[in-house]
């Protein structure tokens, strides 16, 4: 089972200290997520989704146990193993896109790129492609302060798939957009998903937004109750 | 790791419009500490110019022994017989010794720029006087004639004192003198200086047969070393023989390196003051890059990229203070005239002078403002985890 998974997380417990207090967000917590999966997760605010979010895309460590991903332990790694992991493996999309606004959307998108061998031209029809394929060629030379909340998402789903990394991290994608706009960025993450394999692992407190996933992981004291969905 | 330092700078420096008036303020304290230490600096320099343009190798003067200046020195005329005809002195075409005893004397003026008194020298000069003094030209009226009430004056006194204008009558103690020339000295002190003939002050000041100074062209290059030796073998004598570019700069490090020892604390305090205000103006730049800065470290950027571009923002706003601080100071005070107290407690008129080797140093301490101001922000640009930052 542990073999066919892209991520997998065995007596993973994690807690934070604010001023006397400790508290614990999970305790031997074990999940096993294959590859292509498209999983959304929710739960209460504060149930520990985004932690969850960190700790898969290694900006954040665990107390004790291993995460496993893409055949990498990355509890064990060195924080500049940890960059050049990351540079390689994952890629973010956070609510609120994080685009750098001095920079155009080609040149958001290229950032990945930065982080990889290739040369400019290369570089140059990589993030053409990606810009393609969330439908915004038109808008390689704008600034993110040109355009919408939807436009400025799929830039930021385009800079996290420029490098091609296996596993798409995104918390409440949605989170900031109308129903419209939503629905676009979840059909193109489906898309993302279905016909070019990537695994996903969603944050989301809408249940619109849960039905494009697979599945659906309820996060609640430290602990996970799935729901397949009914196809 | 270029390519990813490159972008993460520019990103960097990209983002400091948001921050316009705090790195402002940043540039203009910055501008300010330069502006402080290199007028300092430019007046040494300036001072420092004036007195070293004012001594030639190849002229000697002779003090009491141990007197440091004129004004505390005194000369019997014996002593001037006996040294004038000294091995070493030069002669003119007659054989007369190219020697002249001087006396000098304090006077007051009253300045231009501030209305107040101060002290000018006035001195008593032999024949030869002028010819022995290396660049003296009139530039209006004559010499004063032999024997007569009447002065030539420097052109920065001139410029600086009230009532010194050619044909114009001044009282010295009880006596009025005529100005009857304007003469310029190469820039040297002489410059600051009014010329009588020797006799007549003398008999006007009532110090008959009081020297203070003897200057004598010397005759070749070892003149100095044959004076020397005929002063010290002479027990009527035993003054000090020196060059006069010896004495000059003597008393002009004595002067410059006061400036400078006000300068330098006084521009290291502000610049202490300038470097606070660089950390702050840095902090709020990482805090205010924070998401940015989490971003790139999430997406897979080093840490160092981020050290860099904040230590680069640090070092491009102290720098352009530097210039800022180098061109404002060039603009006010390049040229800039001023006097002060000259050894003798007399006024030394000199212009500021910023060469580029002071701006250097100007520059040179701006950039250490902004390294030392920037290098904590930078350090926690680098280390600041990553989910604090995603969270602004
Ligand atoms: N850096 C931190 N220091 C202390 N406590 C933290 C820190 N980060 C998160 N927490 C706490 O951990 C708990 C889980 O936080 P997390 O952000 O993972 O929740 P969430 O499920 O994403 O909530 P939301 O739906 O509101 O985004 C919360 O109680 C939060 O206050
Ligand atoms: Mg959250």
């Amino acid at each position: 089972m542990s073999d066919t998974s892209l991520v997998r997380l065995a007596g993973v417990s994690k807690g934070f200290v604010k001023g006397k207090d400790a508290i614990t967000i999970f305790e031997r917590l074990d999940l096993a997520i294959p590859q292509g999966d498209f999983v959304a997760v929710m739960g209460p605010s504060g149930s520990g989704k985004s932690t969850l979010l960190n700790l898969l895309g290694g900006i954040d460590r665990p107390d004790s146990g291993e995460i496993h991903i893409a055949g990498s332990r990355i509890d064990t790694l060195s924080e500049g193993q940890l960059s050049q992991w990351r540079a390689a493996t994952i890629g973010f999309v956070f609510q609120f896109y994080n685009l750098m606004p001095m920079l155009t959307a080609a040149q958001n998108v290229e950032l990945p790129l930065l982080l990889t061998r290739l040369g400019k031209a290369e570089r140059r029809t990589h993030v053409e492609t990606a810009l393609k394929i969330v439908n915004l060629a038109d808008r390689a030379k704008h600034y993110p302060r040109e355009m919408s909340g939807g436009q400025q998402q799929r830039v930021a789903i385009a800079r996290a798939i420029v490098s091609d990394p296996e596993l798409l991290l995104c918390d409440e994608p949605t989170g900031d957009l109308d129903r419209a706009s939503a629905d676009e960025i979840l059909g193109m993450l489906t898309i993302l998903n279905r016909d070019l394999g990537k695994t996903i692992v969603m944050v989301t407190h809408d249940p619109a937004a849960a039905r494009y996933a697979s599945r659906t992981l309820h996060l609640d004291k430290g602990h996970f109750e799935e729901k397949e969905l009914a196809a | 790791m270029l390519k990813q330092i490159v972008a993460v700078t520019a990103i960097n420096l990209k983002s400091i419009p948001r921050r316009f008036w705090l790195s402002l303020s940043t540039v203009v304290a910055v501008a300010l500490v330069v502006m402080v230490l290199l007028s300092f600096l430019a007046m040494s320099a300036g001072f420092r110019r004036t007195l070293a343009s004012s001594g030639a190798a190849d002229v000697a003067i002779v003090l009491r022994a141990g007197a440091r200046a004129e004004l505390n020195s005194v000369i019997a005329r014996d002593q001037v017989r006996l040294l004038e005809d000294a091995p070493g002195v030069a002669r003119d075409a007659q054989g007369k010794p190219l020697a002249s005893a001087e006396l000098y004397l304090v006077v007051d003026g009253i300045k231009k720029t501030t209305g107040t008194k101060a002290n000018l020298p006035l001195r008593g000069i032999g024949e030869s006087g002028a010819a022995i003094r290396k660049g003296i030209r009139l530039t209006e009226g004559r010499m004063f004639a032999p024997g007569s009430n009447e002065v030539v004056v420097g052109k920065s006194l001139l410029r600086e004192f009230q009532g010194f204008e050619l044909g114009r009558t001044v009282k010295f103690g009880t006596a009025l003198w005529t100005v009857v020339g304007v003469f310029e000295a190469d820039g040297s002190v002489f410059e600051s200086e009014i010329w009588a003939d020797l006799p007549v002050v003398q008999s006007l000041f009532n110090r008959p047969n009081t020297f203070q100074i003897l200057r004598a062209r010397l005759s070749g290059p070892d003149g100095l070393a044959a004076m020397k030796a005929f002063n010290d073998g002479d027990p009527r004598l035993k003054l000090d023989v020196k060059s006069e570019q010896d004495y000059f700069s003597e008393q002009s490090s004595q002067t410059s390196d006061l400036i400078q020892k006000l300068g330098w604390p006084l521009a290291i305090a502000m610049a202490f003051g300038a470097m606070a205000g660089a950390l702050n103006t840095m902090y709020s730049s990482v805090a205010s890059r924070s998401v940015e800065i989490a971003t790139l470290r999430a997406i897979g950027f080093g840490g160092f990229p981020a050290f860099v571009g904040t230590l680069v923002e640090s070092l491009l706003l102290a720098g352009i203070g530097g210039v800022i601080g180098a061109v404002a100071t060039w603009l006010i005070f390049d040229g800039f005239s001023a006097s002060t107290l000259g050894a003798s407690f007399t006024q030394v008129v000199f212009s500021f002078r910023l060469t580029p080797a002071l701006i250097g140093q100007g520059v040179a301490l701006a950039l250490i403002v902004g390294l030392i101001g920037g290098l904590l922000p930078a350090i926690r640009a680098a280390r600041m985890p990553i989910v604090q930052g995603l969270q602004g």
